[in-house]
């Protein structure tokens, strides 16, 4: 790990702890919890587009996967939890190969549209055939993990965001090795990569699969946590919402994952005030940060630093 | 048997009709821009919105109604261009493309804010029975919905065959840089593409309303649907875009009818998958045109 | 080592390369040319697996690789470099000679994300033996530059490297020398020199110039319109009349460089 990573890294072992110190309100907890589980949705898109340059308008359909079916095995066929949602996982891989085969042949808008569609027919498959139908259903089991339940909002919070940071060490790792090389140069030029023998067609497939498999989990905690889903939270809207984090917090960065995945899912509670004008605020906020934080907020927050790092350097 | 086929047959072109539209429209931006504007479904919610305000909240006369819709489509069109997408010299096509998702937001926000959440319908263009066609009742509306997407479809033609501004958008889009030299405005092209594809999406909006009434938030629906319908007829050729719709209009209305209502957008999402697998390039392109796409 | 046989490519009509056939020995510095559009670089992409022949065979150490992908090729110890540039512009100059080890090294996206322990071990010596590398084409102190940011020259010796990062019996270079000027140009034909004589690599050179070829090429084949018009020595080359012909015959059509040795 570098030595920014490595910072960046102890505060956020260091908020995760302290946050739910300092603030106790079960409130903020709640929006930290839904935070965390679209920072794991937006780290794997991170890797997937930042990376690796493949686009996903899909991934609502993992996270759905993830969502629906361990919460109908650990209902229905009594599963523990950890195997279910691990089960669910399997069930995102497949379907991201199954996906991935002949959709990363396509490049651009045609990914796009294509990852798109995928997503929204898991959306009418859960619609149609999910239990429930477009109602959805109820009485999902909290998480658990060798009899001890996690059904506080403190401790879902240590879950969720522990789950977070290790995803977090995981994928930072892997950026920085052999792989997540080899996935940057792809996005770079696949006539080369051919030439230098990757195997280009076999590593997209593998990042499609760690992006899908992120969903899911997330998909699954989510789950676990509400006790309750329905289709509508797993729509082409999701899908979209997960991209705004992630190019918001600066796609060439994992750390704006999880920056843009907190501004993305704080921002509409904090324009609740606003009532009817909501939803404008939110597009106003949302089009002239795009507009003028281009590279996201991560990326411009590293080289205010530089500079400042610059102007320390030279006075001394 | 034929009434019932007949009867879905024409539903679909209905709804076909303005999926076609606003593909249509999705292409005058892509060819002047390489950008895929997803705001344009707010144009078509903006046509149906405006018009009933006008025509049933003012009562202005219909043709002074259709005139203004059109106007101000067209100018918010025109805002969107200059304050969102000029501003930008040289953007990443991915930005733009979730800039124009966030002036969406910003667009439904306003019309929820002026027209809230209801749906709103306002008379057909004209009265009187429907047409009977071997027994399948045919609104005439649905007529007009279909003729006036045709009529759109020829003038466009001849504006980008015969014009000047057409052709020269056309040459915008095959190579700015040489287009810039040979002396065409780009930028403006840029704005009157936008405002162009406004104005398509709003008329498609202005004929489906009586069908298929009209609320705040149908947007995103119609421009995923469009989108798919440029998709699959090959982004950037209005031939394909127009076939697309209709493609995905009739496979919708037939699934509807003759299978579940619910697996509607399912059987057109798997259709186009399936084209995007095995003909990526689209129906109607061939595979050297998808290979000077830059994107 | 490498052989052509009758390996005949058309595009739509057009025949770019007829029936050509020619032998690649073992150790050799073996120089393309020709005038543009005789079908050098079209070659060199049917060697290494980006285009299909429409038929012809490509032997490579006994083994028919014209079915094979670009990246089996590349695995077989075929590299190359590209007419135009084709380095990983965002990433380092260090970074892309890594990604040249690739092929060579193994772990994935488990062992990389635990970090365990033989990750480790194989991701120091990637970097090890990519800053051998870069001191051995002079780039060290590139380092940690970003890949477009280095001037057209380097960039070029930059694919080099990144192609010997693979370890490979036979590089093809395309066009190694263009855009260059005189003073890196010469240092380009050191390189080449040194690779094959210190590191054994056997090269295949699509050149324009031809200063260039003449100077360090041990066996010249000249394509012309698709065909193959002579083979042998650059002496011998540099006298056969139909060469002189295809170069000379329009007058316009120059190479530069040729003059200075005729």
């Amino acid at each position: 790990m570098k030595k920014g990573d490595s910072i960046a890294f102890f505060v956020l072992i260091f908020l995760i702890i302290l946050l739910p110190v300092l603030s106790g309100s079960t409130y903020t907890l709640t929006v930290g919890i839904f935070s965390g589980i679209n920072a794991l949705v937006a780290i794997g898109l991170c890797i997937l587009m930042g990376y690796a340059g493949q686009v996903s308008l899909g991934q609502a359909g993992f996270y759905g996967i993830g969502a629906y079916v361990s919460s109908v095995l650990s209902l229905h066929i009594g599963l523990p939890i950890v195997i279910s949602t691990i089960f669910a996982m399997i069930v995102a891989a497949i379907a991201a190969v199954i996906l991935s085969v002949p959709a990363l042949r396509l490049k651009g808008h045609y990914l796009a549209v294509a990852t798109l569609g995928f997503g929204e027919i898991i959306y009418i498959i859960l619609n149609e055939w999910g239990p429930g139908g477009p109602s959805g259903f109820g009485d999902i089991p909290h998480f658990s993990l060798l009899g001890y339940t996690v059904d506080s909002t403190t401790g879902y919070f240590y879950l969720i965001w522990g789950l977070v940071a290790a995803v977090m060490f995981f994928s930072i790792n892997l950026i920085h090795s052999r792989t997540g090389r080899a996935l940057r140069a792809i996005h770079e030029s696949e006539l080369a990569c051919n030439a230098m023998g990757l195997n280009v067609v076999a590593l997209k497939i593998k990042v499609f699969i760690l992006s899908a498999v992120y969903a899911s989990l997330a998909g699954s905690l989510y789950a676990h946590y509400v006790t309750f889903i329905s289709p509508s939270s797993f729509s082409l809207f999701y899908s979209i919402l997960v991209l705004m984090m992630v190019i918001v917090g600066g796609i060439t960065n994992l750390w704006g994952a999880i920056i843009g995945a907190v501004v993305i899912t704080v921002l509409p509670e904090l324009l609740r005030r606003f009532e009817e004008l909501d939803v404008l605020v939110y597009g106003l906020i949302l089009t002239l940060s795009l507009m003028f934080f281009k590279k996201g907020l991560v990326p411009i927050l590293i080289e205010k630093i530089k500079k400042l790092r610059g102007f320390a350097v030279a006075k001394h | 048997m034929l009434t019932v086929f007949l009867q879905f047959l024409f539903s679909g072109l209905t709804v076909g009709a303005v999926y076609a539209l606003v593909g249509i429209g999705f292409n005058i931006t892509y060819n002047a821009t390489s950008i895929i504007n997803l705001a344009q479904g707010e144009f078509v919610v903006i046509g149906g919105l405006m018009m009933w305000f006008f025509s049933e909240s003012l009562k202005l006369p219909f043709l002074v109604s259709v005139a203004f819709t059109i106007v101000t489509a067209g100018i918010v069109g025109l805002f969107m261009e200059r304050l969102t997408i000029k501003p930008l010299k040289n953007p990443d096509l991915l930005l733009m493309i979730m800039i124009t998702i966030a002036v969406s937001i910003v667009l439904r926000g306003l019309l929820m804010l002026s027209f809230g959440k209801n749906p709103y319908v306002y008379p057909s263009f004209t009265e009187g029975e429907p047409v009977s066609i071997y027994g399948a009742i045919i609104q005439q509306q649905t007529l007009w919905v279909i003729g006036i997407t045709g009529f759109c479809i020829i003038v466009l033609f001849f504006f980008f065959k015969k014009t000047i501004t057409g052709k020269a958008m056309l040459a915008c889009a095959v190579n700015p840089t040489a287009a810039q030299l040979v002396g065409i405005n780009v930028s403006k092209m840029v704005m009157v593409s936008f405002v162009l594809s406004a104005i398509v999406g709003a008329i498609g909006g202005i004929a489906i309303t009586p069908i298929s009434l009209m609320e705040y938030d149908k947007g995103p629906m119609l421009a995923v649907k469009g989108f798919c319908a440029a998709i699959m007829g090959g982004l950037g050729s209005n031939r394909g875009a127009v076939l697309g719709g209709f493609l995905i209009g009739i496979l919708e209305s037939m699934t509807a009818g003759y299978i579940h209502s619910g697996l509607k957008d399912a059987v057109a999402l798997i259709i186009l998958l399936l084209i995007l697998f095995f003909k990526p390039a689209g129906i109607f392109v061939s595979k050297t045109m998808l290979q000077l796409r830059k994107f | 080592m490498l052989s052509i046989k009758e390996i005949s490519k058309s595009f739509g009509g057009l025949t770019a390369l007829r029936q050509i056939s020619f032998d690649v020995k073992k150790g050799d510095i073996k120089a393309l040319i020709g005038p543009n559009g005789a079908g050098k670089t079209t070659l060199l992409n049917i060697v290494s697996g980006i285009y299909q022949p429409d038929n012809g065979e490509v032997i490579f150490l006994g083994e028919k690789i014209v079915h094979l992908a670009p990246t089996k090729i590349a695995r077989k110890g075929i590299s190359r470099t590209f007419q135009h540039v084709e380095l990983f512009g965002n990433m380092t100059v260090i970074e892309n000679i890594m990604v040249g080890r690739h092929a060579k090294t193994k772990s994935g996206f488990f062992s990389s994300g635990f970090k365990l322990p033989f990750v480790m071990k194989e991701e120091r010596e990637i970097q090890r033996k990519s800053e051998e590398i870069l001191e051995y084409i002079n780039l060290g102190h590139r380092k940690d530059e970003y890949a477009s940011n280095l001037p057209i020259g380097e960039q070029r010796i930059l694919e080099i490297g990144r192609a010997l990062a693979t370890e490979p019996r036979l590089v093809l270079l395309d066009e190694p020398a263009a855009g260059l000027n005189m003073r890196e140009t010469r240092n380009l034909g050191e390189i080449i020199k040194k690779i094959r004589e210190e590191l054994k690599i056997t090269i295949v050179l699509v050149e324009h110039d031809m200063d260039l070829v003449m100077r360090i090429s041990d066996s010249v084949t000249v394509l012309n319109f698709g065909e193959v018009i002579a083979d042998g020595t650059p002496l011998e080359v540099q006298k056969n009349p139909e060469v002189i012909v295809a170069y000379l015959g329009d007058e316009e059509d120059i190479p530069r460089g040729y003059n200075a040795h005729t």
